[in-house]
């Protein structure tokens, strides 16, 4: 029955740009595929699967070498999708770790990302510092800049929070519209040096993919560290129960701020990477729909599992460039997907694995 | 004296839900707080946790004053509570939520986290190992891997206390711990409780069922409309006339 009025509403939101005939075979069509797929599982039950034997060790040694030697291997263009799939893994941890680990419901994390990104735009470009003399200033920008925003925001909770954050996005990207004297507002600022390391500059995308890749490890690593200690079961606990959590000697206020500035500091990380990898950074880039973009990336993977956001970040980068042919349907795709979700699985891709894990004796 | 309010009063509006209410608590004893519904026995209770700030009054812990003091910093001075509605964690396992209560006997930071140094992970050990002996010594550490929202009602309950108990108080308030368990259950929760307080922990109660709190109280507090109308020993209650009015309403003497 949800299945029916699910493909019922998807029909009539295609409606208006494929008229009646075709939204009349697009609902056929998705009946025949969920029939066919009823079916099968039926028919699937009464037969046993032998079970394929794999090696999980295996699997995961393959993975790794598949992902170390990438760039080898595929064209170009794949490359550069990849480095965008690793900067968004980065982004979506941090807004992860506010909005899944401890439940702040942060609308504006395009900020934080144009901050890092603008901070290393004008530290490199302005000053003429290099990537690793300006990264250690732009993280702290960006975690200042989380810190700022906390102060007022914090006070608030659930859906005012996440409109005091709504609007903070849009004040920063506001800003960097209109300060042309500092930022050249809708113009952008060009010709951002690329790093060196060791008196090699970052030429190739190859050398930007393994950039990422080590970033993104790093950041990886440490946010499932900081999970695992006493301050992820706090930031867990704040998202549960506010009110148990402070009866259990857990001081709120100084979570969430710690929340809010973890996850601004892989936000400006990953700001940082894009403005390089990109040698540009407009207003453009930061707009509410990022923001929205990359909660769905938390959403989709499942809240507050760090594999799900890896998952999630994956396919909603690599989604749209796969299906770049239906351009045109690739909002509705989102918004169906994520109504989908919803519906049949409102705990994400991998929620519920991970939190059996999470407990382990 | 290890508790001690002195004239607290809690106005919401216009409405007087504490008021005046003095008592002390000695070291070790079990002490119940009862009174008809809406007396103001839970608002006594955030009073003194540090949930709700009084309107006038005092709250003495171990001759310190901790009025006004944040709830995180009374449970760090060693009061804790479990809440007449259940609040587990639902969804993190029972382990972590008994775990949870550790938090501010432990104190190992960001950076040795994430450097995984050999201090943190002792640590993490010690907190893993004392939170299973809590789950043990209520009686559920079967479930430890079990998300705590799938427990059954009664060993909710039961998680609640273990992780109270884990913030290793002096005194521990139980918010009607008895509240929807069957007889059988109310005894393992007395029981319970007796051993509880053979550990040394101070225990105040709010409880509705008065088997429990004739069965195991020391002394008993009765508040109505937010009064406290009488004081003492079981027996005494039992046999006070404004504590049989309170409840059952004044004797028809027409």
């Amino acid at each position: 029955m949800k299945k029916l009025l699910f493909i019922i509403w998807l029909s009539f939101l295609s409606l208006p740009f494929m008229g009646i005939k075709g939204a009349l075979y697009l609902f056929l069509g998705i009946c025949a595929v969920f029939g066919i797929f009823i079916f099968l599982k039926k028919s699937f039950k009464k037969v046993r699967i032998p079970e394929i034997p794999y090696n999980l060790k295996f699997l995961i040694i393959g993975l790794l070498l598949f992902i170390v030697f990438l760039p080898l291997i595929v064209k170009d263009y794949y490359i550069d999708v990849a480095i965008l799939a690793g900067i968004y893994i980065i982004l979506a941890l941090g807004v992860n770790v506010v909005i899944g680990f401890s439940g702040l419901l942060h609308l504006g994390f395009a900020a934080f990302y144009a901050i890092g990104a603008y901070s290393n735009a004008l530290l490199t470009t302005r000053l003429g510092m290099g990537f690793w003399g300006a990264l250690p200033l732009t993280l702290l920008f960006t975690s200042v800049s989380g810190l700022i925003l906390a102060f007022p925001a914090l006070r608030l909770r659930g859906d005012y929070l996440a409109i005091v954050t709504l609007g903070f996005g849009e004040i920063i990207r506001l800003i960097l519209n209109n300060w042309d004297s500092l930022t050249r507002g809708p113009n952008g600022i060009s010709n951002i040096p690329a790093p060196f390391i060791f008196g090699i500059e970052f030429k190739g995308l190859s050398s930007y993919y393994y950039l990422v890749l080590v970033s993104a490890l790093i950041a990886i690593f440490i946010v499932r560290r900081v999970y695992y200690s006493r301050i992820g079961r706090a930031w867990l606990s704040i998202r549960e129960d506010e009110v148990a959590a402070e009866a259990m000697g857990i001081n709120a206020t100084k979570y969430k701020f710690l929340a809010f500035i973890f996850g601004a500091f892989w936000a400006g990380l990953a700001g940082a990477l894009f403005a390089s990898k990109m040698r540009f950074v407009s207003p453009e880039s930061f707009t509410f729909m990022e923001s929205v973009f990359v909660v769905c990336m938390v959403l989709l993977g499942g809240l507050g599992s760090i594999p799900g956001v890896i998952l999630g970040s994956l396919i909603l980068v690599l989604l749209p460039e796969i299906l770049r042919e239906f351009q045109l349907y690739r909002m509705l795709a989102l918004g169906a997907g994520l109504v989908l979700m919803m519906i049949f699985r409102p705990q994400g891709l991998l929620r519920v694995e991970t939190t059996r894990l999470r407990g382990k004796k | 004296m290890i508790l001690e309010a002195r004239a607290l009063t809690k106005v919401f509006g216009g409405l007087k839900a504490v008021e005046e209410v003095s008592f002390k608590v000695k070291q070790g004893i079990i002490l119940s707080i009862i009174g008809p519904n809406g007396a103001g026995k839970t608002t006594l209770f955030n009073c003194l946790t540090g949930l709700l700030s009084p309107t006038k009054g005092r709250v003495f812990f171990e001759d310190k004053d901790i009025t006004n003091k944040k709830p995180y910093e009374i449970t760090t001075n060693g009061i804790a509570r479990t809440f007449q509605n259940i609040r587990v964690f639902g969804s993190m396992t029972v382990l972590e939520n008994v775990m949870i209560g550790q938090h501010t006997r432990s104190k190992e930071g960001m950076f040795t986290a994430i450097l995984g140094t050999k201090r943190f992970r002792r640590e993490e050990t010690e907190i893993k190992s004392k939170a299973l002996e809590y789950l043990e010594f209520v009686g559920i550490e079967d479930y430890a891997d079990a998300l705590a929202e799938n427990l059954p009602y009664g060993d909710q309950k039961r998680l609640e206390i273990a992780r109270a108990l884990a913030t290793e108080p002096r005194v521990l308030l139980l918010d009607e711990p008895a509240a929807g368990m069957n007889p059988q259950e109310t005894r393992e929760l007395m029981e319970l409780i007796n051993r509880i307080r053979e550990w040394g922990k101070t225990i105040i109660i709010i409880e509705h069922d008065m088997k429990v709190v004739m069965g195991i109280s020391d002394w008993i507090i009765v508040l109505d409309h937010g009064v406290k109308i009488a004081e003492g020993t079981p027996g005494e209650i039992q046999n006070n006339p404004d504590v049989i009015e309170a409840y059952l309403g004044k004797e028809n003497i027409f």
